[in-house]
């Protein structure tokens, strides 16, 4: 199980993804934007989308989980 | 008209540039007016306005974007003018005509300036018409994927991809093949929509793209240009802006260090010709890229209204252009001399990690800002400010000028040293690892230097 939480603060701007999804090294599971930046939050591990955290419009905190992945 | 008449004048913007623009409305003997969101509400510049209207929740689009709030705020304060800063509505051509339609005083170019430079692709045709160089490239909208792989062969690989709208080099890339392409062509096209949604169905912006001819090793170099209501243009010199990141500007120097007289003399000429052609008005920049092997420039497109790196200019030449600005809009063509004097050089101080350039948002928990002969500081916060998420990573803009470019970087170093930011991220050690970087140190850098400084 790998959690991945978010590097700052940030709006989620879009959520990629969907719990249940399967997902591999390397694949966007939200798009944050902060400071008018767009950062893609990315997964390094093979797996499925087991919680997802967040939604799109929420503003989250440095260290906020995003998502787990199973 | 009397300058009397602009005041109060309302400051559409946030920030290092609202307050800015402030203290120069101050100094004319004007009353200042700020509007802010709820995030801002503490911020220096919502206490060193004469008068602070709250236009709403820290959403942009719920508050400095909102022409509505804007002008409701305009009339309930019984302001006479509107100074848009940069960003945020000073390039919306639909909000500069609201502004004029209510019958108050838009402090930059007419709306018709605005709308024909805002499109990128019209303003490369419409300069390229007036005899200014201009790269290879698209001179229709690129609607397509297919048309844009066509357009990319026919101009050549290494090929830019750029939006027609919008700015500050989001939705900018380079591809150096087709497999490239596709991917830039996609980011392209994902900026452009969002630019369209953001621009409330009005202007000139939409999701068209443009394609044009990548020059390997350039260096960026704009022309700060003043027209005149006498129909004079005066180029007030130039600013290099060649070391960026993410096709954004970090340091900003001038005179440029990598272009010879002849050169400066003949950018100079084209801005004016560029400024003359859609008959500007106000304070306006001409960005172009100098190709520094062939030591020849393409016009890259006009910026109608003040830059965040003005102080360059303001620093060399002695001029306030934000006082400028105001004259113009009042209707008198002061007599300015376009000579400038010494080397200045601009750091913007932005809170982001100094290694990744990812954004570093937070509270400012220590902030001492440098002082002393040659050093100017335009900040828009304080010790204890949060800054918050919502809006670019700008914190403040620290400005050396000297005798001489040694002299200025000497400064600069001194300067970055004294400068205290604690809190959120920050890329004061980014600014004192580019001063001690050779590349930069000799002058002779290219856009390509951050990217080099990084690998």
């Amino acid at each position: 199980m790998a959690e991945v939480r978010a590097e700052m603060v940030a709006n989620v701007w879009k959520v990629v993804v969907q719990e249940g999804d399967t997902v591999s090294d390397g694949d966007t599971l939200v798009i944050l934007e902060s400071m008018k930046m767009e950062i893609p939050v990315l997964t390094e591990d093979d797996g499925v989308v087991a919680q997802l955290k967040v939604k799109e419009g929420d503003v989250i905190q440095e260290g906020d989980l995003i998502a787990v992945i199973e | 008209m009397p300058i009397e008449t602009l005041g109060p004048v309302l400051i559409a913007n946030r920030g290092e540039i609202a307050r800015r623009i402030i203290r120069t409305v101050k100094q004319m003997g004007l009353r200042a007016i700020a509007v802010h969101s709820e995030a801002d509400t503490g911020l220096p510049f919502v206490r060193e306005a004469d008068e602070a209207v709250l236009l709403g929740p820290a959403d942009p689009a719920q508050s400095y974007l909102d022409a509505g709030k804007v002008l409701e705020a305009a009339r309930a304060t019984g302001a006479k003018s509107i100074h848009p800063g940069y960003g945020f509505l000073a390039e919306n051509a639909a909000f500069a005509r609201a502004v004029i339609d209510a019958g108050l005083v838009w402090i930059g170019p007419a709306p018709e300036a605005i709308a024909r430079m805002g499109d990128k692709i019209n303003a490369r045709n419409l300069m390229e018409d007036a005899g200014v160089p201009v790269a290879a490239g698209t001179r229709e909208p690129v609607t397509d994927l297919e048309l844009a792989v066509k357009a990319a062969y026919e101009i050549g690989f290494p090929v830019m991809v750029k939006t027609a709208g919008g700015g500050g080099g989001i939705g900018m890339s380079v591809a150096h093949d087709e497999a490239g392409l596709v991917k830039a062509y996609e980011q392209a096209s994902r900026a452009a929509a969002r630019f369209a949604g953001a621009a409330t169905g009005d202007g000139p912006v939409g999701p068209a793209i443009l394609l044009e001819r990548f020059i390997e090793r350039a260096r960026h170099v704009e022309v700060q240009i003043l027209g005149l209501p006498d129909g004079r243009v005066v180029a007030l010199g130039e600013r290099d802006c060649s070391v960026q990141r993410r096709h954004q500007k970090v340091v900003e120097e001038s005179p440029s260090p990598g272009i010879t007289p002849e050169l400066r003399a003949s950018m100079l000429a084209a801005a004016v010709r560029a400024g003359e052609t859609v008959g500007y008005l106000g304070a306006g920049t001409v960005e172009c890229l100098v190709d520094t092997d062939r030591q020849d420039f393409v016009f890259l497109e006009m910026n109608t209204r003040l830059q965040v790196e003005h102080p360059v200019t303001e620093l060399v030449t002695g001029l306030d252009l934000v006082a400028l600005q105001l004259w113009v809009a009042a209707g008198e063509s002061p007599d300015v001399r376009p000579a400038t004097s010494g080397h200045a050089i601009e750091f913007r101080v932005y809170a982001e990690d100094p290694k990744r350039f990812f954004p570093g948002p937070g509270k400012i928990t220590a902030w001492r800002e440098p002082a002393g002969e040659g050093v100017r500081v335009d900040s828009g916060y304080a010790e204890g400010d949060m800054v918050t998420p919502f809006y670019d990573p700008l914190m403040a803009k620290l400005c050396v000028h000297a005798a001489t470019r040694a002299e200025a970087l000497d400064r600069a170093r001194r300067a970055v040293e004294e400068f205290v930011v604690e809190g959120p991220k920050n890329n004061l050690p980014f600014c004192a690892e580019l001063l001690d970087h050779p590349e930069f140190g000799s002058g002779d850098y290219d856009t390509g230097l951050v990217g080099r400084m990084r690998t």
